[in-house]
């Protein structure tokens, strides 16, 4: 429900209200608390911006008041807690949700093209200028 | 009667714009002398429109609840500023204030722009108002925003609470003039085109118009930035989201025609990139408007349950956009190059300038559109947000800022004189910058750090065309473009600092607790119930201190009726070397409140740099319109000796 608010007022409304969509059930512990290791905490929160939540419209879990990224929050920081590596645990999240669930592209064959449009552009464009100033320079 | 007038005056204009697209026909092909009565046509029919426009503004006043549009969006309870603006607080009535836009830009093309020559304005008027009549056919035929609704209910289903906002008084409509004022930089391209009469002149008719619409898409979206940074109560201020993103690409190619269409207007060369460029931007507002107003966004299935408007929406673009490349397939190559220019010039700075901002772009909209086109293809969903964006067009726009330091000092045709020497005194201020944060900041990005030096150097450099002159004698469009540029280097200061020194600080407190963020000790006071017009909350009491004096802030959770939803009203209290933002959150089951907090240093400069880019886009128009009246009353004069 919120990145609509700074270009188009008044696009679709799927509300991601706690009103509308959660239980009446307490938050989970680590949800809206902070790890007490400071790198730790900087880990998740690193994390936590490139995971998506699943039932808002485009926000990360790091920024939802939705109580499903609430409950993602605190998987998170357990696992931070326990050791693992923040991409172990990016990676499960894709095992379990697809690619979907990260903002950050993969590594897969379907992203690929991603990564090469800007290099593509850069050259063609660097190309036609170079055709273009020869041929002033003449 | 006052929906149905409003209705009228639509389906009136939709057949003026049919008439206004015919004569243009008939002039281009038999000469026919229908140059005033276009004009007059342009002009009432941009009338009829806001016409139209103020009858919807009328009935959501009025919350006259037989009006569909109403209804839906509207309730008897809500502050009557929110009534009004909640016209266009949704799909029908943004749509109209869309239309309304093109065609009282239409009316001031008709009236104002003298310094075509007469069949290319004539074109253009043809063509905006073949634009025009698209969108009109939209309206009428798939998003009427006149429906009535029979019996009228005695209460409205209300406006989301997100949009009750000052924010929406003025965002989309100052987005949206300069989204549909690209249009007539756009009709005049394709008129131009159609003449063969691409040059200098036509450069400087379309600059007032090109540097207007920037200039308002750069207000709206610092507007919109820093409107979502308040309401949405997480402390972002840009989240690469694709509405953003359909808000940012129609700038980023505004802001490229508006360096290339200088060297139109300066050297008559160019010609074929800045008509592609006029072409590209305002096609930019309609994929936009298609990616927001389809649906498409949320998912190509989305597209696919209600495909009525989306398709229409992508008719229109394909044929506009279509037409226009096929204009320019055709004609572009024909046009002949305008005067030559070496390496290093002014010129090569401004195309290589318009490469930089072309491929952001680029990367924009694939980073975009490619998730929509694999679902598409292959049914896989992906997300391509922030850590894609912020990799791949950051350190671009990084290696762009560092040349706006240099274009500026370069002379037009071609420059001989040692340019880079100018450049030793922001060079070694951009160095000291970066040894001091490699000192004292070690941990902090690469992307912050190269911020800060790139902007320490800006800084300084951007003022140097100011410098070894009289800056009161310097033309107003230099000092223009000297404060857009000094804005660049303040933005990206607030940007770095945001990115490299924000601290946060989410917690569960009870009444009395004190947290620290940053430099701040921040004490939860009291949780109390608040309540407004159409709304109820629960306000927290923070007290805050860093050594000296006390803040208080009162951030609110607010719950609304209708619809049923809570916002958080962010507490924020600006200082001149940062922000620090407060949120209160729900109540955890043993009693305490979840707080937020955050201490953003010198995050203000964000949005005041946005501001100084907006102010110098207004120094540079006021400039030139002032130079054009001066032109204008010299030309007069000379007449009147001439032939006196």
């Amino acid at each position: 429900m919120k990145r609509w608010v700074p270009a188009f007022a008044g696009m679709t409304m799927i509300l991601c209200s706690p009103v509308l969509a959660d239980s009446n059930l307490p938050p989970s512990y680590w949800s809206n608390r902070q790890l007490p290791d400071a790198r730790q905490e900087a880990q998740a929160q690193a994390l936590m911006e490139q995971i998506r939540c699943l039932v808002c419209q485009g926000q990360s879990i790091a920024d939802s008041d939705a109580e499903l990224a609430g409950d993602m929050r605190d998987l998170v920081r357990r696992r931070i807690a326990a050791g693992e590596k923040p991409s172990a645990i990016r990676a499960w999240l894709i095992d379990r949700y697809g690619s979907w669930i990260s903002y950050k592209p993969t590594a897969e064959p379907a992203a690929w093209p991603l990564w090469l449009a800007p290099i593509a552009l850069l050259l063609a464009g660097a190309w036609l200028i170079r055709r273009r100033i020869r041929l002033k320079g003449r | 009667m006052i929906a149905e007038t409003g209705l009228a005056a639509l389906w009136l204009a939709a057949g003026l714009a049919a008439l206004q697209f015919l004569l243009m026909i008939l002039a281009l092909r038999s000469g026919a002398e229908v140059a005033r009565a276009m004009r007059s046509i342009a002009l009432v029919q941009g009338v009829l429109t806001l016409v139209a426009f103020v009858m919807l503004l009328v009935v959501f006043a009025r919350s006259d609840m037989s009006v569909a549009l109403v209804f839906e969006n509207s309730s008897v309870v809500k502050p009557f500023i929110y009534k009004v603006a909640g016209a266009w607080g949704n799909h029908e009535g943004s749509m109209l204030m869309w239309v309304t836009i093109l065609a009282v830009a239409g009316a001031f093309l008709a009236v104002l722009a003298h310094r075509t020559g007469e069949r290319t304005l004539l074109a253009a008027l043809g063509a905006q108002a073949l634009l025009a009549l698209g969108f009109y056919a939209f309206l009428l035929f798939a998003s009427n925003p006149f429906a009535r609704l029979w019996p009228p209910p005695p209460d409205g289903q209300g406006l989301n609470p997100l949009l009750q906002d000052p924010g929406l008084a003025f965002h989309p409509p100052t987005l949206y003039l300069g989204y549909v004022g690209l249009s007539v930089a756009f009709s005049l391209a394709v008129g131009a085109l159609l003449t063969g009469e691409v040059d200098s002149r036509l450069g400087r008719a379309m600059r007032p118009w090109v540097l207007g619409a920037w200039l308002l898409l750069t207000l709206g979206i610092t507007a919109g930035s820093y409107w979502a940074y308040y309401e949405l109560g997480w402390g972002g201020y840009w989240f690469w989201d694709p509405v953003e993103n359909a808000s940012l690409m129609p700038w980023l190619a505004a802001t490229a025609l508006l360096h290339s269409i200088n060297v139109l207007a300066a050297r008559g060369a160019l010609k074929a990139w800045t008509m592609m460029l006029a072409v590209i931007a305002f096609s930019m507002s309609m994929v936009g408007t298609f990616l927001v107003r389809s649906g498409i966004l949320t998912s190509v299935h989305a597209f696919a349950i209600d495909p009525e408007r989306g398709t229409f929406l992508l008719a229109l673009l394909a044929i506009y956009v279509g037409a226009a490349f096929v204009l320019f397939a055709v004609r572009g190559a024909n046009l002949k190059e305008g005067a030559p220019f070496e390496l290093v010039s002014r010129e090569s700075g401004l195309v290589i300038n318009n490469l930089f901002l072309t491929v952001i772009l680029g990367v924009v909209f694939v980073g975009t559109l490619y998730p929509l086109f694999a679902e598409a293809v292959s049914g896989e969903k992906m997300s391509v947000g922030t850590p894609y964006f912020n990799a791949v067009a950051g350190p671009l726009a990084l290696l762009l800022a560092a040349l706006v330091g240099v274009g500026p000092l370069l002379a037009w045709r071609r420059e001989r004189r040692p340019v880079l020497k100018k450049l030793t005194v922001p060079a070694l201020l951009g160095a000291t910058a970066l040894a001091i944060t490699i000192i004292l900041a070690p941990q902090i990005h690469i992307l912050p750090r190269l911020g800060f030096a790139v902007a320490a150097y800006l800084a300084a450099a951007s003022i140097l065309p100011l410098i070894g002159r009289n800056p009161l004698r310097a033309p107003l469009a230099t000092w223009g473009m000297v404060v857009a540029h000094f804005g660049i280097a303040v933005a990206l200061t607030g940007m770095a600092a945001n990115s490299a020194f924000t601290t946060e600080r989410l917690a569960i407190a009870n009444p009395g607790d004190v947290l620290s963020v940053g430099p701040w000790q921040v004490q939860l006071e009291s949780v109390t119930p608040a309540a407004g017009k159409n709304w109820t909350a629960i306000q927290a009491q923070l007290r805050a201190t860093r050594g000296s004096g006390i803040v208080t802030l009162a951030p609110q959770m607010r719950y609304f009726s209708d619809p049923p939803m809570e916002t958080n009203e962010s507490a924020i209290a600006s200082f001149w070397n940062g922000q620090l933002y407060t949120v209160v959150g729900r109540q955890d089951v043993s009693g305490a409140w979840q707080l937020r907090l955050w201490w953003k240093p010198f995050v203000t400069l964000i949005w005041a740099g946005g501001g100084l880019i907006a102010l110098g886009g207004a120094l540079a128009l006021f400039g030139r319109i002032w130079m054009l009246f001066r032109r204008r009353s010299r030309a007069a004069e000379w007449r009147t000796e001439r032939y006196a």
